[in-house]
């Protein structure tokens, strides 16, 4: 495990949030960061199939999208959130880990722009993407 | 021509509070960020209960903005879902603690607008349904702490109505 992913997944179990919904960093670098979330009961949204809230997916999405604008080479650190926009394709198959990939795709001088994709298990089929723009706070 | 004589007030806060309870503890992830919801009337306020858990930058501190996201969109659903049933729970045709609940509405898409950084506080939200059909929905919510005034985040969110289980059969 390289250096910097080590350092990232100790700042994503520093944010109180992220730990609750039991989010695993798995790769981040060059403004790509990539966040899994394991099933869990507590994150149900639909009590009737098991199907898991889509506010865990936009908590997770937010989350994966801030990781990737962090990891820009020409982002010097922190960020928040401006907007975020989030289409649900279709439910995640409950029991599933669920997994968002984030790519911050342009950087300027105060906006950072991203966009995300989550998946399940089935590799073919996104549960929902996002569009988001974040801000870049200066040195 | 007499009316009938309304039901005691009593009965009927009791009938709209345990409908609304059923809906919202039904939802194991509602729960878990700690949301309640207030009720005058068929006008429902969701409250975000503060908790260290709900933080996203512990060095501010702040609010997630997943959590804030979140909030905003339990606080769409609730109010959609609770609008569709209100005339059944007023008629009395709807028994929801028999443990038969109505399916909510899913989310199509939901656009968030981070508007101020979110205290380490209590959070309200109310949502407001700009247009309801028979398939799709439009609902706007509006996030604040202590101020009303000040709007920490809004949202515009479209939403796919649950479909009576029929369905197809009536067409």
């Amino acid at each position: 495990m390289s250096d910097q992913l080590k350092m990232a997944q100790q700042f994503i179990e520093a944010l109180p949030h992220a730990r609750a919904l039991g989010l695993q960093l798995t790769d981040i670098g060059k403004g790509c960061a990539t966040i899994a979330m394991p099933y869990s009961e507590a994150l149900i949204g639909d009590p009737e199939t098991g199907v898991i809230h889509g506010g865990a997916v936009s908590a997770m999405m937010d989350t994966c999208c801030g990781a990737a604008v962090m990891s820009h080479p020409s982002s010097p650190g922190a960020t928040a959130t401006i907007g975020l926009r989030i289409d649900y394709m279709r439910a995640a198959t409950p029991g599933q880990t669920v997994t968002t990939t984030a790519t911050c795709y342009h950087v300027t001088r105060n906006v950072a722009f991203v966009r995300a994709v989550t998946m399940d298990e089935d590799p073919d089929r996104p549960v929902a993407t996002a569009s988001g723009s974040f801000t870049v706070e200066s040195r | 021509m007499a009316r009938p004589r309304p039901e005691p007030i009593q009965v009927v806060k009791q009938r709209r509070d345990a409908a609304l309870n059923a809906l919202v503890e039904a939802v194991p992830y509602i729960g878990f960020l700690g949301i309640t919801f207030d009720r005058r009337g068929d006008e429902l306020t969701a409250v975000m209960n503060y908790d260290e858990k709900l933080i996203g930058n512990p060095l501010l501190p702040a609010l997630h903005g997943g959590a804030t996201a979140a909030f905003l969109e339990v606080t769409a659903i609730i109010t959609l879902g609770w609008s569709q049933i209100w005339p059944q729970i007023e008629s009395g045709a709807l028994d929801l603690t028999t443990g038969k609940l109505p399916r909510l509405p899913k989310t199509i898409d939901m656009s968030v607008d981070y508007l101020r950084s979110g205290l380490p506080r209590d959070a309200y939200a109310r949502a407001k349904i700009s247009r309801s059909g028979r398939r799709y929905a439009s609902v706007h919510v509006l996030a604040w702490q202590d101020h009303h005034d000040k709007i920490f985040a809004q949202a515009t969110g479209h939403f796919l109505m649950p479909q009576p289980r029929t369905a197809g059969l009536a067409e």
